[in-house]
């Protein structure tokens, strides 16, 4: 493959780091649009919805495209000269956003299936309120939500080749940039789709390994 | 914030959505008609049938789809009995590379949405069906799929709107459906903000009114009485006058 596979493997390495990071954060917002999603409050609430609806709503190609091209406009207009944004961070920031409001949805559904007795019983024997989320909903809520967050994350990883799109030097990317110059798209490609599927593969074996540890001492 | 550019920008934008939506409602069609039998083949006990097919979802499920479409876009003529044939005609032309790439994609994930379903039909309907001498087909067709679709209508759902917006990448092949018409009117305007909203907006329309059309199905088909079926503001609409 002409010395095309150490740049595969920076490739991998790339997007399994933007995989990495986005998915870290968008189970943060994830946890905060739950939170909010389930909040006395109406106005958090309505943004949760609002949140939810218009990603989940929108191709995620659409949301990269956005933040970077809109992002570099932004930027331009800020310092008065051309700022191209970086497409690493653009990408980051967009794949937080779809998996945070996916996660959303996972989330609220996982705490809503815990029974409320949990939380009473809690507060009964004297909890704190955040010690009852701490201690009592977030540890049942992760088994709950584990398998859907599985699916999640490989959706993620897979969602990142959309990045190559504006630019990141990704698996995909790397794939494009070797087809054109060695002329020979299928062998490129195909390397990609081997690599994904590795990335795949590995994810879905590791998260039946927790789900087992997760559910092993209530069996 | 150009309030005005974002409507100009919908309306041009709006040319775009007869592609998407043939994209869309094609490769469906096609997903749909593929993964009928291959999904009673997955849910098959013989290893035989069930394993060629789920290496055939696994592998469409464990990859991108804009590497399918370049894999099928840019590879195809590679192949000399591609070239050579009357597959060229056709595998030439962007949308029908589209087309055959979202088509695959969709009907692996169909395939495994409609395997859930088939199993989880109860067993007693099947011997009932055969105790009154229904061919195995008969069987499959109108007693254990029809039962199995209505199951996994809200998973349906899902695979629906998820093809409208997988439907964005065709754009990456020279298609002008809405996305490559943004991006082209993006490359003229120097407006991305607007024109990508305007973009997003359609989008949320589209598949707005496709999950709206999935809850009216499913209405219908859970037998739910008309009354009970009518969406809560019809009856307080109703109330009201």
């Amino acid at each position: 493959m002409g010395g095309f596979q150490e740049q595969f493997l920076r490739g991998l390495e790339t997007t399994v780091l933007v995989a990495a990071i986005s998915g870290t954060l968008g189970m943060l917002v994830g946890l905060a649009g739950a939170a909010a999603k389930l909040s006395r409050f109406r106005v958090l609430r309505m943004i949760a919805d609002a949140y939810t609806t218009i990603v989940r709503g929108v191709p995620e190609l659409l949301v990269i495209l956005l933040v970077y091209f809109g992002g570099t406009a932004a930027l331009t207009a800020l310092v008065g000269s051309y700022v191209e944004v970086s497409a690493l961070w653009a990408g980051v920031f967009s794949l937080t956003v779809v998996f945070g409001a996916y996660a959303t949805e996972i989330f609220r559904g996982a705490i809503q299936a815990i029974p409320r007795g949990q939380t009473e019983a809690a507060l009964s024997i004297g909890l704190a309120p955040w010690q009852t989320w701490l201690l009592v909903i977030l540890p049942q809520m992760a088994r709950i939500a584990l398998p859907a967050l599985c699916n999640l994350w490989i959706s993620l990883l897979k969602d990142t080749s959309l990045i190559s799109i504006v630019g990141l030097s990704d698996i995909m990317r790397v794939a494009v940039v070797g087809a054109g110059s060695m002329r020979d798209p299928l062998t490129f490609y195909l390397a990609a789709s081997a690599l994904y599927l590795m990335l795949t593969s590995v994810s879905l074996l590791t998260f039946r390994l927790v789900e087992r540890r997760m559910l092993a001492p209530l069996h | 914030m150009d309030i005005a550019l974002i409507i100009e920008s919908i309306q041009t934008l709006l040319g775009g959505v007869v592609l998407t939506l043939e994209l869309t409602i094609l490769s469906l069609l096609i997903g749909f008609v593929l993964s009928v039998p291959l999904a009673f083949m997955r849910a098959s006990r013989s290893p035989w049938l069930s394993w060629p097919v789920l290496a055939y979802t696994y592998v469409f499920r464990g990859t991108p789809l804009l590497v399918q479409l370049f894999l099928i876009y840019y590879g195809l003529g590679q192949l000399a009995f591609v070239r050579e044939s009357f597959l060229w005609l056709l595998f030439r032309d962007p949308f029908y590379c589209a087309l055959l790439a979202f088509s695959l994609n969709s009907a692996a994930y169909t395939i495994e949405v409609f395997r859930g379903g088939i199993q989880s039909v109860p067993p007693g309907l099947v011997e009932a069906a055969q105790a009154i001498g229904l061919s195995p087909t008969k069987i499959s067709l109108r007693i254990v799929f029809p039962l199995a679709f209505r199951t996994v209508l809200p998973s349906y759902a899902n695979e629906v709107v998820g093809m409208i917006k997988a439907s964005s990448l065709a754009s990456t092949v020279t298609l002008l459906e809405i996305t490559g018409l943004a991006r082209k009117l993006v490359s003229e305007t120097f407006a991305p903000y607007e024109v990508f909203i305007a973009a997003g907006a359609i989008y949320l329309g589209l598949t707005f009114l496709a999950s709206r059309l999935f809850n009216l199905i499913e209405l219908h088909l859970s037998g739910a009485p008309p009354d009970k079926a009518r969406r809560p503001w019809l009856l307080k609409l109703r109330q009201a006058l």
